[in-house]
């Protein structure tokens, strides 16, 4: 059964999970055009493409504690996962400078410096830069697996913070993005609980197990 | 039921109305939901037929009113005014209503009264957020005597040409432009009279962040958000923003309320 999923797993091109990530941002424009956005068009936009980063944001970190706990190994998307992540969050700051703050610059400056809401969520974008820039083979050649591995743990940083960005943003305690930043703090430490695939690793001839 | 309709007034703006269609489709009401589609998904569970308002405290004639005694159809006004929410978005409605003076006048304010405080109606379930703790329900929300007396407050029962949509507070609201939309209590089931400042929802819930005059003003930021500028609703996806106006301006009405007051203090 795992065996099958990890075959069929491996047969999929990697595009295709590109053309599902831009489903999407597909359904939005279409929306956008058809007038399916309801009152407020602008607060729809940015919240899809908001929502829509930190779903593709979390499946990247779900990546290896899932391989790890399951041996279900999405590895080969993880990059196409990252990137998705990264053009929606793109996308959401863009809506967000054009449509919402129409291009107020003195405003959009002094609101990043002064709200933690808008500071989280650029900060996390602004770690995230780095990561995107570097996914290709190219950069790990250059940088070394050592060195690129340790620059992509910044997404533990900017994971949490974007939660905390959404969370910031909203009158009263807010419940969903209060269960999404539940998640990242469970991939995270995942992470950590479950250092390598289970079963699988344990030194030769390790400590008896104490019944 | 039958259309209303209501005397123009000198206090309306000549801005564009928004269309009946965004005011009932772009709403807070969190007794429904916190979401802005919730109310008009789910308000229509709430009875408001039949209801009355408990009106009292320091009144002379304290007691149970209908909303038809509080707001009879030859004495309803059309009063078309700015909304803005402290979410910095705001739109213009066509309110038809009648001047909560009036409706104070009715039930006699003893002269010891100083504040106005009211409640909206408590049903879990008909109204399916009161099942949550998001606030403190009922919610509940207050004016000084002067705020209250004023000419531009209204008690609201209709929008356009309609009985109040259940979604925007049927079937009696308050309305008081120059101050943010959370201080515009809806679905009215209680007034009381008092000389101790009212219990305030939001205020209750963060008081760092909502005070009780919540009067609109550019100047005073949300600590979350800045509240200089504002969308306006309808204005499409590159509608762009606007200043946001002190008292959403209606300065030159209500500025002499508050003179000398620190309004960074008292927000």
């Amino acid at each position: 059964m795992k065996r099958q999923l990890n075959d069929t797993l491996r047969r999929l091109p990697v595009w295709a999970v590109w053309m599902g990530g831009l489903i999407p941002l597909c359904l939005l424009v279409w929306d956008i055009f058809t007038g399916g956005l309801g009152v407020e068009p602008v607060r729809d936009v940015e919240h899809r493409l908001g929502r829509t980063a930190l779903y593709f944001l979390i499946a990247s970190l779900a990546v290896t504690p899932l391989v790890r706990i399951a041996g279900i190994s999405l590895m080969k998307f993880r990059r196409a996962l990252g990137l998705l992540c990264f053009t929606y969050a793109g996308l959401h700051l863009l809506s967000w400078v054009t449509m919402d703050m129409a291009f107020l610059w003195s405003q959009m400056v002094k609101d990043v410096l002064k709200r933690p809401y808008l500071l989280f969520g650029m900060s996390a974008l602004l770690l995230l830069l780095p990561l995107a820039i570097t996914s290709n083979n190219l950069s790990i050649r250059r940088m070394g697996g050592q060195a690129w591995r340790k620059l992509h743990k910044l997404v533990y940083i900017a994971a949490p913070l974007v939660a905390l960005h959404w969370i910031w943003a909203l009158k009263t305690f807010p419940v969903t993005p209060g269960f999404w930043l539940i998640v990242i703090l469970t991939l995270l430490g995942l992470r950590v609980a479950i250092p390598r695939p289970l079963g699988r690793g344990k030194p030769k001839g390790g400590l008896k197990e104490v019944s | 039921a039958a259309a209303l309709t209501g005397k123009a007034s000198p206090l309306s703006t000549d801005e564009k109305p928004n269309s009946f269609e965004e005011i009932t489709n772009y709403n807070n009401f969190y007794e429904f939901g916190t979401g802005k589609e919730d109310p008009a998904r789910y308000a229509d569970a709430m009875t408001i037929d039949p209801w009355s308002i408990e009106i009292g405290g320091m009144v002379e004639r304290p007691g149970s009113y209908g909303v038809e005694d509080l707001a009879p159809d030859n004495a309803l006004e059309e009063r078309i005014y700015r909304l803005r929410c402290v979410e910095a978005w705001s739109m213009v409605i066509p309110w038809i209503g009648v001047p909560l003076s009036s409706v104070l006048n009715k039930a006699g304010v003893q002269p010891s009264a100083r504040f106005v405080s009211f409640e909206t109606l408590m049903r879990p379930e008909e109204m399916r957020g009161q099942s949550y703790p998001i606030l403190k329900w009922p919610y509940r929300e207050g004016l000084r005597m002067d705020e209250a007396m004023h000419p531009l407050t209204i008690l609201a029962t209709g929008l356009y040409s309609d009985p109040m949509p259940k979604q925007n507070g049927a079937p009696i609201r308050l309305v008081v432009p120059w101050k943010y939309g959370f201080k515009s209590i809806k679905s009215i089931v209680r007034i009381t009279l008092t000389d101790k400042q009212p219990f305030a929802t939001w205020q209750d819930t963060a008081p760092s962040e909502y005070g009780f005059y919540a009067n609109v003003n550019p100047e005073v930021d949300h600590p979350r958000w800045s509240q200089a500028t504002e969308r306006r609703i309808g204005s499409g996806l590159f509608g762009g923003r606007q200043e946001t106006l002190k008292f959403n301006g209606y300065g030159e009405q209500v500025a002499s309320l508050y003179a000398g007051m620190d309004l960074t203090k008292n927000y």
